[in-house]
């Protein structure tokens, strides 16, 4: 059988490669699909450690079913905002989004 | 798994969601009505959600105080997802009181309180908020975080046709689900190390499979690093406060208020609980110094920053970014007597202190039409109660007794000394008398300052209820304390006494 670092390894880089993104990318659509790199790299990590860990109860399947319920309904509201502000302001790029600032 | 299953009584399953049960039903009513009502008549909606919310909260506190001593809430109930004890009693009822203050102060707000959705979500919020004060598994911290968080997304970008609540709204969303997700990848990893999900399971097999070599140290320390930055973006702590004053000042300002109060509460007993009892005992200076660090930063950066703001509403956002390096204080004394008690007061008298001065600025910016605090000028001359209620407000923050605030710090202060932070509580101290200056500039441009135009202002019934409600709360907190210390002790206690 495949060892539990391996899946861990995938995870761990998946989720580097989220946050990069989320740091890096200037396009509010690509930032969302960073945070969904990271939240996939996250049940990566619920599900390899369930099947390694502790499969005798359900608590790390449940996790991840919960997670990507959440991820969804997160996702659905950050585009809604994207949408709400390039109607405003014609720009989905973060750092154009500079109206409030000391 | 946990206890007996097989003969559970009703009551033990009703009474500790009792608020989310009442919470959903309330919204199911708001929703219908809203639906059903003509649009003239839709101000009602918000009073329904408001006095639903306030029974709600009486309701839980008249029959939590009855039954929380109860054995068979002496761990955790519901599968383990939730603990029933006085922490979450008193923090569902500030969470409600709150949500309830909320939905009343926004009935007079242009395109907010006549949206029947917007007390819904308030709602949504609150019930999320009352599920953080108590959620004990994994599982149920990630789902009350998340259900507060994505509400409170939608109601800071509420105003779609303002680009500063969209903008707001934007901002607060990217900021909360990049730190969602870190604190996300954490509690995969605490979960991995130990295969369990209940908090109050955690500590013992962290301790005896993580502590004994280097990389499972380093792993530990990787964990609650991410834990601590999901924390710090709910509770606004240095160095993940970007989003504050932005969140704050765009968004509608009942929203501000709801955030700010709410929210930070709700953050708090989550932190003290999850803090309290996942970390190994030997663990504890590691996370203690780091929070004290934390703690340090926060009410220095935050006090600093706030003395230069011109925006009332920015500058409560840095104030409350203090007020969270304060309270960081009693989280950081959590093995103290005095640690839980004092996060528990500071933030009874925060929320009813907050939601005040919000108040008077949703009031004086509907007049005026601006949140600079120069347009504060000769308020005592145009409405002598509401500069009252504010300098109430202000004074409370700033911790001059015999206002809650007083007895708030203090107690802050005593937990620091009492866990053996003696540092941190001078440096606490000197920071107050740092916001003393920036909270006495609004007192002196309200009291002082001259302005052309000095017709009255209007205070609606609604403010006026909410600033009696908020400004009496300050004045008994603050002179009879005692009570509601027993209260905050009893809280503590109940900590202390959970079953693993």
């Amino acid at each position: 059988m495949i060892p539990l670092h391996w899946y861990l390894l995938v995870a761990a880089g998946m989720f580097a490669l989220g946050v990069y993104g989320v740091l890096a990318r200037r396009n509010m659509v690509a930032i969302i699909m960073s945070i969904e790199l990271m939240l996939n790299a996250v049940n990566i990590n619920l599900v390899a450690f369930w099947r390694y860990m502790a499969p005798e109860n359900l608590n790390g399947q449940a996790f991840a079913i919960f997670v990507f319920t959440v991820a969804a309904a997160e996702a659905a509201v950050g585009l809604a905002l994207i949408i709400s502000i390039y109607r405003a302001r014609e720009t989905v790029v973060a750092k154009e989004i500079d109206m409030l600032k000391w | 798994m946990f206890g007996a299953e097989n003969n559970i009584q009703l009551y033990q399953i009703v009474a500790p969601i009792l608020p989310e049960i009442g919470l959903l039903i309330l919204l199911l009513i708001v929703l219908s009505a809203d639906l059903f009502l003509a649009p003239s008549r839709r101000r009602s909606v918000g009073i329904v959600a408001a006095v639903g919310s306030l029974i709600v909260m009486a309701a839980n506190l008249f029959v939590g105080l009855g039954m929380v001593n109860d054995p068979v809430f002496a761990q955790p109930v519901l599968g383990g997802m939730l603990r029933y004890d006085m922490l979450a009693l008193i923090f569902r009822t500030m969470v409600l009181l709150a949500g309830g203050l909320t939905c009343l102060i926004a009935l007079d707000v242009p395109k907010l309180g006549q949206q029947g959705e917007f007390h819904a979500i308030v709602l949504v919020a609150t019930m999320g908020m009352s599920l953080m004060s108590a959620a004990s598994d994994l599982i149920m911290v990630f789902l009350a975080l998340e259900t507060t968080s994505i509400s409170l997304y939608i109601l800071a970008g509420f105003l779609r046709d303002t680009p500063q609540s969209a903008e707001a709204g934007i901002k607060y969303y990217l900021f909360g689900a990049f730190t969602a997700g870190l604190f996300l990848y954490g509690l995969s990893l605490l979960y991995g190390f130990t295969g369990v999900t209940n908090i109050y399971a955690l500590a013992e097999p962290l301790g005896r499979q993580m502590l004994g070599d280097a990389n499972g140290s380093f792993a530990l320390a990787l964990a609650l690093l991410l834990l601590v930055a999901g924390f710090g973006f709910k509770i606004a702590a240095v160095p993940f406060h970007f989003w504050t004053p932005d969140v704050y000042q765009g968004a509608p300002t009942p929203v501000t208020a709801f955030i700010s109060t709410a929210s930070k509460a709700a953050s708090f007993v989550l932190l003290v609980r999850v803090f309290g009892a996942v970390w190994p005992e030997a663990a504890a200076p590691f996370w203690m110094s780091m929070l004290a660090a934390m703690a340090t930063i926060t009410m220095t950066l935050g006090n600093l920053l706030a003395l230069i703001q011109r925006d009332i509403k920015r500058m409560l956002a840095y104030s409350s970014v203090a007020q969270a390096g304060y309270t960081l204080m009693g989280v950081v004394a959590l093995q103290s007597d005095w640690g839980i008690a004092s996060v528990a007061f500071y933030m009874f008298m925060y929320v009813l202190t907050n939601i005040t001065a919000f108040t008077v600025v949703i009031i004086v910016s509907n007049a005026t039409g601006s949140d600079a605090i120069k347009d504060f000028a000769g308020l005592s001359r145009r409405s002598p109660n509401l500069a009252l209620a504010m300098v109430l407000a202000l004074l409370s923050l700033s911790g001059v007794p015999p206002l809650a605030g007083f007895f708030g710090k203090f107690f802050l202060f005593a937990a620091a000394v009492d866990a053996g932070y003696v540092w941190l509580a001078i440096v606490a101290v000197l920071n107050a008398i740092v916001a003393l200056y920036y909270y006495l500039t609004v007192i002196k441009v309200m009291y002082v300052d001259e302005t052309e135009d000095t017709s009255p202002i209007h205070v609606t019934q609604a403010h006026t209820a909410v600033l009696a409600i908020t400004g009496a709360g300050i004045l008994i907190i603050g002179t009879v304390a005692g009570p509601w210390l027993a209260w905050a002790i009893s809280a503590a206690d109940s900590v202390a006494s959970t079953l693993p």
